[in-house]
């Protein structure tokens, strides 16, 4: 391991030690935490030689060798903290700055009985035996150094409980806003939707420009028997940023899960979705779309575990690169032995503009039953030169041609989004990004 | 309106347009016959401006412009249009957004102002009962899914719709059943008119019993062998494009 830059693993280390609120803590969490950094302690930072992360380099993270904020560090005031909020969506908001939780900039009020939204640090106060029984609970103990990393030096994060029977409307926002340098940030969500619940969430990635720093986050959300949870992650980090994410899905018997994964900035990215299909009849959506423009590297890794009879998961995964993007996509189906009548899809494409940009699909299915329904496609292509030729027949110029058929492929996985604010947020963004001369709305 | 000289085309690297000699006025509908592989395709899509075939040789005069220096949108903004063999189906763009998007992009290279959302609409609910075309498939992505009938409407409601000078009708007629020849071909039919010119391109006779032509020509390996009346393609009918093709019936 030669290659690897020792000292920031030690740094790291050295900071997990160092928590001086250790010994305040309730015994639950600091065995959590002394877990996980022994985990850390043991795996290290992934290097090129791990099978899952070959294609991604990230000794540029450890380099850089971002630190954590002191505690007492102060929240920035934000002048201008409202262009960070999704236009035209409403609804209860958790907002972390910098990893702390921000009282000014959240919204909590009125919300119905059943429904707790709230930071890690009143949980802990006040639902401390929920917590202790989910947080690290649904992420697998042996995952990379990174979830390790996150949860060894666990700050702040956002508890979001529905309870049997509840359904709300509206959906829960989560705000990461990024405005410090060099710093390592480690945003972190808990969704507990108990039996019967309905809840959707939007984990939203933001930055003010020109900041470097690291996000490693991870998210957990478990779903119990006949929950319908809907997820997205909108990850728009400052094009000198890092980050590294994974999101575990625990889906219950007969429950619904779906998660979009929305990554339109971030220098390097990389993304771990794990679903498990628990029990018997549960459905999960895995919908994603990637953008990789100038040298940016965008990573997803998603593995979807049919550990159970009769589930059902359909993933469709999408990125456009230009320039000198550059992307992975492996996705990896699991059906276990006990697990018939599985059914599961996958579709993977990918859109190149430039001849600079690399996309690299790789399909992975492990069958273990014998009576299952699996499929799998993957594509790495350019814009349909027949498509483009019919476009201009009917007076469309060539640079308009291009930008609604690259729009258009944007957009068969943006359809899918559907809260309508966000959908037009992520459209607006691909469109500025990619310079195209279309925007939103392809009505009339 | 159109007047093709001598005009040679390839396609990786082979000839299949051997000098073609064609002269198009406006108001006629002008049919194009001969057997496959004969070039009748090649010579639309050379209209239309698709860069696959090379020109060699030769020249196209379209209303006193050379139309093979202008690009393809370029030619469809000066009012030719190809109403496709094999129509592209494009998901994730609705018909109506490429419908508007095409007429407007006209309409600025005349001068003209767009067309606001209701004016549109009303052309294009007026162009529909044309093709006798279902309104719901306005809403869907291009040709996404559409019957072969219905993409071949669609192609007509497009030209409707754009209402060009020299309309070029690439097979239209091939995979439709009676019904909805007789549906495209009214349509065709309903938009003829002074300044309009038409080049159906068609293998079969059939589509001529309803979309009357004014002159027949036949293609055959690259040339035009024989040009005539109606009559001419009730004869290959009969005779087959074998005798057309032999000098001694050479027109």
């Amino acid at each position: 391991m030669s290659n690897r830059v020792p000292d920031t693993t030690e740094k790291y280390i050295e900071a997990m030690r160092a928590r001086d609120d250790a010994a305040r803590e309730v015994s639950w969490l600091r065995a959590l935490r002394q877990t996980a950094a022994a985990r850390f302690a043991e795996a290290g930072f992934p290097g090129l030689r791990d099978e899952d992360w070959k294609y991604t380099d990230i000794r540029p993270i450890e380099r850089a060798a971002f630190m954590p904020l002191p505690a007492d560090a102060a929240p920035p005031v934000l002048a201008s903290s409202r262009r960070f909020l999704i236009e035209g969506l409403s609804g209860p908001r958790l907002v972390f700055i910098n990893g702390r939780f921000s009282t000014v900039l959240s919204l909590v009020d009125g919300l119905p009985s059943g429904v707790t939204i709230i930071p890690f640090g009143e949980a802990l106060r006040r639902k401390s035996q929920v917590l202790a029984a989910h947080l690290g609970r649904h992420a697998p103990a042996d995952g990379h150094g990174f979830a390790a990393l996150n949860t060894a030096l666990l700050t702040d994060g956002a508890y979001i409980h529905i309870g049997a029977g509840v359904r709300l409307e509206q959906p829960v926002i989560v705000l990461y806003l990024a405005t410090a340098n060099a710093a390592l940030l480690l945003p972190r969500t808990l969704v507990i939707a108990e039996p019967d619940s309905q809840v959707t969430i939007i984990e939203h990635y933001a930055a003010a420009a020109d900041v470097t720093y690291f996000t490693d986050g991870l998210s957990e959300i478990a779903a119990s028997a006949n929950a319908v949870v809907e997820h997205y992650r909108v990850q728009e980090e400052s094009r000198t940023a890092f980050h590294i994410s994974g999101v575990h899905l625990q889906v219950g018997r007969s429950s619904r899960v779906s998660t979009h994964a929305l990554d339109l900035g971030g220098r390097l990215v990389r993304n771990d979705v794990r679903a498990v299909l628990a029990e018997a009849g549960g459905e999960c959506h895995l919908n994603g779309f990637y953008l990789a423009t100038d040298k940016q590297h965008v990573d997803n890794h998603t593995c979807i575990d049919h550990a159970q009879a009769s589930c059902k998961s359909r993933e469709f995964y999408r990125g456009v690169l230009s320039g000198r993007g550059r992307t992975v996509f492996r996705g990896r189906i699991v059906v276990r032995a006990d697990a018939q009548k599985s059914d599961a899809r996958q579709v993977n494409n990918n859109l190149l503009l430039s001849r600079d940009a690399e996309a690299d699909s790789l399909p992975q299915l492990e069958i273990y039953a014998d009576d299952v329904l699996c499929s799998h496609g993957a594509t790495v292509g350019q814009l349909d030169g027949d498509a483009l030729f019919y476009l201009r027949s009917r007076a469309l110029d060539d640079a308009d041609a291009r930008d609604l058929l690259t729009f258009a492929f944007a957009r068969e996985v943006l359809d899918r989004i559907r809260i309508a604010p966000v959908q037009a947020w992520v459209e607006r963004r691909i469109s500025a990004a990619l310079r195209l001369g279309v925007a939103g709305g392809m009505g009339v | 309106m159109l007047t093709i000289t001598d005009l040679h085309a390839s396609c990786d690297g082979k000839e299949i347009l051997r000098g073609i000699d064609l002269q198009v006025n406006a108001g006629e509908v002008h049919a194009i016959m001969g057997p496959n592989g004969s070039g009748k395709s090649t010579l639309a899509n050379v209209l239309a401006g698709r860069d696959r075939y090379q020109v060699t040789a030769g020249a196209v005069n379209y209303q006193g412009r050379d139309l093979l220096s202008m690009q393809p949108e370029e030619r469809a903004r000066a009012g030719v249009f190809l109403a496709f063999q094999y129509p592209v189906e494009i998901p994730g763009v609705s018909n109506i957004y490429l419908l508007k998007a095409a007429l407007n992009a006209v309409r600025r290279s005349r001068g003209q102002p767009e067309l606001d959302a209701m004016d549109f609409l009303a052309l294009v609910k007026e162009r529909l009962a044309l093709v006798s075309m279902k309104e719901e498939l306005l809403y869907r992505s291009v040709n996404e899914g559409f019957s072969g009938g219905e993409k071949k409407r669609n192609e007509i409601l497009q030209m409707a719709v754009l209402a060009p000078s020299l309309a070029i009708l690439d097979e239209t007629d091939s995979g439709l059943d009676i019904d909805a020849l007789q549906t495209v071909s009214a349509g065709v039919n309903a938009l003829r008119s002074v300044d309009r010119a038409f080049l159906l391109i068609t293998h079969y006779q059939r589509l001529l019993e309803y979309i009357v032509p004014d002159v027949v020509h036949v293609l055959v390996d690259g040339r035009i062998v024989r040009s005539g009346d109606r009559s001419l393609a009730l004869e290959l009918e009969r005779t087959g494009y074998g005798s057309a093709a032999s000098p001694q019936s050479s027109a």
